[in-house]
């Protein structure tokens, strides 16, 4: 047992106290009632997701710095992770939207720019499968990763922000959502967001260290 | 450094002029896209449809236009180039080059659409201002990924599935502007809309700027 991974503790913890308090928390009286719930599931993997995306980003800035395969292992396997969990905040999203908004997928600047980050790291994936040489794939992945990610940022945080049109809560003009989170609340989302932020970076880990293997061994 | 980017530009004018048939074959691609689009509305179409319509078919043009940027000369050739050119210049004569296409490609498909599926547009300035802007966006968007995409083997699908993604962002703003252009004859409201696209459009040039080098010798 490694002293290190004290971390992988607090993450059972956190995601074990988020799971049964989010089940259990009393939900104050809204529009959507008890659907509120999903507010500890389903924000949480979009977290996770900026976080795994954000790694894959400095990563890639790392290995264009130092030409180091080990930055770029880690670039690959998080824009993987931070897939993974776009794919669970659209399936708990669309869940919640049919209830809410009464269909599964809506016209709006949130989740269109959502649909946008998952064509480009699926691009990005295509673009490394597309190359053979593993230090020429390295190099155009992180140009190509370093180039989309701010556009990214700039569709999915800052102009549905700006357009002011958006349906989904987070923005300013939320129907449904108060952005001032009951306190009862704030108690479970924080841990979550925590935890399932952490449970992205031990997926990621483990991802890394197969990626190492399966590279040693084919050397 | 300016001389250097003005002698790359008239390389490329000098280029396109000797092999007239890359340009005949992405004008014949803009007009019978177009013709395609006057055949399948029987009836005429709403303006929203024609701003949408119009956008789209821009976006392939310009996908079609900017993605031999890397790939028309004989790799020969572009080992010569990295002797004696600095990969700035490079990067800068190519965006400025295809900045003059893509003006000329979106004027062209304004007139056709012009002609082929009536006019909705109230406020002309306004909507040239925006074909303006948007030749600037996509040429500086799509000469990285062209660079990106011609290291990777150039195939014309990898080009358009790297595009896409990140050419949306600009589009949604610029659709929303000639949206504008099509329901008012004033600027009210689009001057928020020009400082974002220009703001975004710097940085991206910038960011090309700095990623460039890395693709510009493999």
């Amino acid at each position: 047992m490694n002293k290190r991974d004290y971390w992988k503790f607090i993450t059972c913890a956190l995601l074990l106290y988020s799971v049964v308090a989010g089940f259990l928390v009393e939900i104050p009286e809204t529009m959507i009632g008890q659907a509120m719930r999903n507010l500890f599931f389903h924000v949480g993997m979009w977290f996770a997701m900026l976080a795994m995306l954000t790694t894959s980003f400095v990563y890639s800035l790392r290995y264009l710095k130092k030409f180091d395969e080990k930055q770029d292992i880690i670039a690959v396997e998080a824009a993987q992770v931070g897939l993974m969990f776009g794919v669970l905040g659209i399936l708990t999203g669309m869940l919640w939207a049919r209830f809410t908004w009464g269909s599964f997928w809506v016209k709006d600047p949130k989740l269109n720019g959502v649909a946008v980050g998952m064509f480009i790291y699926l691009a990005y994936l295509v673009l490394r499968g597309s190359v053979d040489d593993r230090g020429k794939k390295a190099k155009i992945g992180a140009v190509y990763n370093i180039f989309a990610f701010p556009l990214w940022i700039v569709f999915v945080l800052v102009m549905p922000r700006l357009s002011g049109e958006s349906i989904h809560p987070g923005t300013e003009s939320s129907p449904i959502l108060p952005n001032h989170l009951e306190p009862s609340l704030r108690l479970v989302f924080y841990p979550a967001m925590i935890g399932w932020i952490l449970l992205g970076f031990w997926i990621l880990q483990l991802g890394v260290r197969i990626r190492k293997i399966e590279i040693s061994n084919d050397q | 450094m300016l001389t250097e980017i003005k002698t790359l530009i008239a390389k490329d004018f000098r280029l396109e002029f000797r092999q007239k048939q890359t340009i005949y074959g992405i004008l014949l691609y803009l007009v019978s896209t177009i013709f395609i689009a006057h055949l399948a509305f029987v009836n005429a179409i709403s303006p929203e449809t024609w701003n949408s319509l119009f956008w789209i078919i821009l976006l392939f043009v310009a996908v079609n236009g900017i993605s031999k940027s890397f790939i028309q000369e004989n790799p020969c050739r572009q080992l010569y180039y990295y002797t004696i050119s600095s990969p700035q210049a490079a990067l800068l004569s190519k965006i400025i080059y295809n900045f003059f296409l893509m003006s000329a490609l979106s004027a062209l498909s304004f007139v056709f659409f012009l002609l082929l599926m009536g006019n909705p547009v109230v406020h002309i300035p306004l909507f040239l201002a925006t074909l303006a802007l948007g030749s600037l966006a996509l040429s500086s968007v799509l000469t990285l990924v062209a660079a990106i995409a011609s290291r990777a083997g150039h195939s014309f699908s990898l080009m358009a599935i790297l595009a896409f993604p990140i050419v949306l962002p600009f589009l949604s703003v610029l659709m929303k502007l000639s949206r504008l252009a099509l329901t008012s004859t004033r600027w009210q409201g689009s001057g928020s809309l020009f400082l974002i696209l220009i703001a975004v459009n710097l940085s991206v040039i910038m960011i090309a700027y700095l990623l460039f080098p890395y693709l510009w010798k493999d």
